[in-house]
């Protein structure tokens, strides 16, 4: 298993360096070795990452850590194209994030089942690190979203650290309570509207529709597995749907989002809140979605090659065409400069990364481990939905990271931990 | 717990599916249509790439926009400039990177960056892509004449309205200007951008300086609409030049007396008059029972076949060429049901309707060509970086007005104007001048819309136009348009040059 996981990671060291270079070629004209160095050590990072793997799990499935080495690699090229400094940052949180991954691997090689007695914990871990961007001092607003911590120098989004936490809780408590749930009586529903109203209230407190649909889809999904009951799920959805009706109706800059969504384009001036005047609305408030689009657009079937892409105005100073490029638009800048090939087998990867997660959780021989292999898997491919979905215009936008890829720390060392975790699923469920 | 879990799985691999989906809808079915949106900056930086064509006046010597280079992060880029600076800004228009494109550097955008699909440049195109070399557009010549284009623009200065002059031969646009006007060069800077917003005092109408009066503002065109009345009751055979009517100074209609308009130092009433005395004084009594006589139907339907109610084929962008007709203000559009107009205040071109100085013209230049409107069009010729010949635009009928001795007859009628009526201050020694005089009521007392449309030499026209005076205080067709006119004329004549 091990041998095979080394042999992929050679094509993603190469993916890298190849990469890099083109980013180099087409901004600097000139071939630097630095584009090497950069590869060399992504490789050696991996190599590690896979050294460790080959001590803690060596039996675990030999694809997952290479896919999402050539995530991370595709991810650090594009920051790196669209602003070196950024991808230095990257690079150290990438480096993190291995590091977490390997604690992880080390400290739960024996049985990862010990979690499931600390399932409280983590559901109010959670709950905690959901509610942390509210606190006065810590927590800021971002494009009328709250979703950062501030400490220190640091900035963190909590909600990418929440997502495992709740899974984790999810996996034990549905474990437990799976044959009561199934019954389907009616006392036995308190704890789940305890979760719907939990999700309502995270999407109320952080004015964030994003979120609000990731943590109560991986609710759902794991309600669905642990008790067979599509009714949950189809009342779920409704009391969502609901919920977020209401939501809709109370907070303005939901009610913006999806006015942003069903109509980006308007022919007649509407008022912009932002300078305060009547413009078009593809000139204010969805700028920033219209452009995205334009950026896909123009990668076409090919793509424009890597750092030859278009996500500056010249001028003075130089305009950013498309605010917050490398977090919640990436996509949209790899599909420009991918093209429809690129962006295919990116999503192919993802898809890839989703069956070979849903493989392990069906191999696990026990409730805790299947539940928390669905759950892993199932929110690292919702998440991936919700932040391009939205980006392709196929749901209302939202801010949220796309795993692996995107800028961002929290984002990068939660996805190291959800690999660890189905590593470790992965490895028990073949080693019996 | 499996069979749910394989159906998870298929419901996640589905959603990502999706994904593949609408990336193949945005990169493939829709990039076309993205790409050609006037909001799109990515397109814009492309084309800053591009050395765009020279945009040239008639004479291929007059340079109306080329580019300056500049270095950014070791790549050229060109930005646009204007050398003449406010000559014909409506009609040659912008190219900024900041704002979208207007005029003909939004209609010839094709041939100004070289993408127009002809094999041969699209090869080029490539084969300098791949070497790095600059693609440089075509260039592209006008037939703005740079003389007359001065004259209207400096007769216009000060007040609003705009002054369209063709060959009424060949459709060729010697003239369009509109006033006020704007210093393409200030477009790309948002205080520029915001002063030339800034709709002017001094034209009521509150629009700013970038619309193109000349194809855009719609007047109601007063008594040069009864040259479209006239040529509806001679092609029908209803009156002749020489029918005889009585002034008696009013018309009664829907039991209302309508007075004849005070123009100038003319009669209240004529008494006995044919109607070419009629057209040559602009009667309005005699004008408003032609037009209860024919009916509101007859007169659209001839004006139709002038181009009301269709949008004329110049060569500028479609947003910004606007059709004539009857105009519905409540509801915004134009309309064709007659039984929604007055008759008699339409003969006159009064009523609801509203028209464009361009339509006025091809009004007048239907008349110069025995009843035949060519396309009017402003692009010459375009030709390649090195000279060769791209395209040329060849002259083309658009539409059939009126019949030749209808033409003949309005022929005499419109030099009657200039010779012994409302028009005479259009006289140019040695030259038949043909026109027609217009004064449209606009709203408030004594400040109307002054028009004079007009072609010359009337035995063998060369020329034919339209002008108009916003909101002049008093002034009348005859007395304000008619010396603009006259000026236009004489800059592009080479017979009246002489006196």
């Amino acid at each position: 298993m091990r041998n095979r996981e080394l042999l992929y990671l050679a094509p993603v060291g190469i993916l890298t360096a190849v990469g890099f270079a083109s980013v180099y070629i087409a901004q600097r004209a000139v071939v630097n070795w630095d584009s090497l160095g950069y590869a060399v050590f992504f490789f050696a990072l991996y190599v590690a990452a896979h050294v460790i793997a080959r001590i803690t799990v060596p039996n675990a499935d030999p694809t997952l850590l290479p896919m999402a080495g050539l995530l991370t690699a595709i991810g650090v090229t594009e920051i790196y194209r669209l602003g070196p400094s950024d991808a230095f940052k990257q690079g150290l949180w990438i480096v993190i994030g291995v590091a977490l991954f390997a604690v992880a691997l080390l400290g739960l090689r024996r049985d990862y089942r010990v979690l499931e007695q600390y399932k409280y914990l983590f559901g109010i871990t959670a709950i905690v690190l959901l509610f942390l961007p509210r606190l006065p001092g810590i927590g800021s607003e971002v494009n009328g979203a709250r979703l950062w911590v501030h400490v220190g120098p640091l900035q963190l989004q909590p909600g990418e650290l929440a997502k495992i936490s709740l899974v984790l809780f999810l996996a034990g408590y549905l474990r437990e309570k799976r044959e009561v749930l199934a019954q389907g009586r009616l006392k036995d529903l308190g704890p789940l509207l305890v979760i719907w109203g939990g999700c309502m209230l995270v999407l109320l407190e952080t004015n964030d529709l994003g979120s609000g649909i990731l943590y109560f889809g991986v609710f759902l999904a794991m309600l669905y597995i642990a008790t067979a009951r599509l009714s949950y799920v189809i009342g779920g959805v409704v009391l969502f749907l609901a919920g977020g009706f209401a939501a809709y109706e109370k907070i303005p800059h939901i009610q913006e989002r999806v006015t942003i969504w069903l109509h980006p384009w308007t022919t007649h001036t509407v008022y912009c809140a932002q300078t305060g005047t009547m413009t078009l609305r593809q000139d204010c408030d969805s700028y920033q979605l219209v452009h995205s689009l334009y950026s896909i657009a123009n990668g076409g079937f090919g793509g424009t090659g890597l750092g030859k892409g278009t996500f500056v105005l010249p001028g003075k100073p130089p305009i950013q065409l498309i605010p917050e490029v490398n977090t919640d638009f990436i996509y949209s800048a790899l599909a420009q400069e991918i093209g429809l090939i690129g962006a295919a087998a990116l999503l192919l990867v993802f898809m890839l990364f989703v069956a070979r997660g849903m493989k392990i959780a069906l191999q696990a021989d026990d409730g805790f481990s299947k539940l928390l292999a669905a759950g892993l898997t199932f929110v690292f491919g919702l998440q991936a939905f919700i932040i391009v979905g939205g980006v392709l215009r196929i749901i209302p936008l939202t801010g949220i990271t796309l795993p692996f890829i995107s800028y961002g720390g929290s984002s990068v060392v939660a996805n190291f931990l959800l690999l660890a975790g189905l590593l470790l699923v992965s490895h028990r469920a073949n080693s019996a | 717990m499996n069979k749910q879990i394989s159906r998870v799985s298929l419901f996640s691999l589905l959603l990502l599916a999706l994904l593949v989906v609408a990336t193949t809808y945005w990169q493939a079915w829709e990039a076309p249509s993205l790409a050609a949106r006037q909001d799109n900056s990515l397109e814009r930086v492309a084309q800053l790439e591009i050395k765009r064509g020279l945009i040239y006046a008639s004479n291929g010597k007059t340079v109306l926009a080329s580019n300056v280079a500049r270095k950014s992060d070791g790549e050229t880029l060109y930005d646009r400039t204007y050398p003449t600076g406010g000559f014909a800004s409506q009609t040659v228009g912008y190219s900024t990177t900041g704002r979208s494109q207007a005029g003909i550097e939004r209609s010839e955008n094709a041939y100004l960056t070289a993408s127009n699909a002809n094999l041969g440049t699209i090869w080029d195109k490539l084969s300098d892509k791949l070497k790095g070399v600059t693609v440089t557009g075509n260039n592209v010549t006008l037939n703005l004449d740079v003389k007359a284009q001065r004259v209207a623009e400096s007769a216009l200065k000060g007040v609003c309205g705009a002054a369209v002059m063709l060959n009424p031969k060949t459709g060729a646009v010697y003239v369009m200007a509109s006033s006020p006007t704007y210093n393409p060069n200030d477009v790309e800077s948002n205080k520029g951008y915001a002063s030339i917003l800034k709709a002017p005092s001094s034209c009521p109408g509150s629009s700013s300086a970038l619309l193109n009066r000349a194809t855009q503002g719609l007047y109601p065109p007063g008594s040069t609409f009864k040259t479209v009345t006239a040529a509806t009751a001679l092609d029908d055979g209803v009156y002749t030049p020489t029918s005889p009517f009585y002034d008696p100074g009013y018309c009664t209609e829907y039991g209302q007396q309508i007075h004849n308009a005070l123009d100038e130092s003319t009669p209240e009433a004529y008494g006995n008059v044919d109607l070419l005395q009629a057209y040559q004084h602009s009667i309005n009594a005699v004008f408003c029972n032609v037009g209860k006589k024919l009916g509101a139907a007859r007169i659209i339907a001839e004006a139709k076949k002038f181009g009301f109610y269709s949008t004329p084929p110049i060569d500028l962008p479609s947003g910004e060429v606007s059709e004539s007709g009857e105009f519905d203000s409540t509801t915004g559009r134009f309309f064709t049901d007659a039984a929604k107009m007055d008759p008699g205040r339409l003969a006159f071109g009064q009523d609801k309707l509203l028209t464009t100085p361009l339509q006025m013209a091809l009004v007048a230049s239907a008349v110069a060509n025995g009843g035949t409107i060519m396309v009017p069009h402003l692009v010459k010729e375009v030709r390649s970086p090195g000279g060769s010949l791209v395209t040329k635009t060849k002259p083309q009928v658009w539409k059939h007005a009126m019949k030749p001795q209808t033409a003949a007859d309005l022929n005499q009628m419109m030099q009657a104007v200039v010779t012994g009526g409302t028009g005479t201050a259009a006289q140019i020694p040695g030259i038949e001048v043909a026109g027609k005089t217009g004064t449209a009521e606009t709203g408030p007392t004594d400040v109307y819309d002054a028009w004079f449309i007009f072609f010359a030499p009337a035995n063998d026209p060369q020329v034919a136009g339209a002008v108009v005076v916003e909101h002049s205080v008093g002034g009348f067709g005859g007395a304000v348009a008619a010396p603009i006119a006259k000026a236009l004329m004489q800059a592009i004549l080479p017979a009246a040059s002489n006196h």
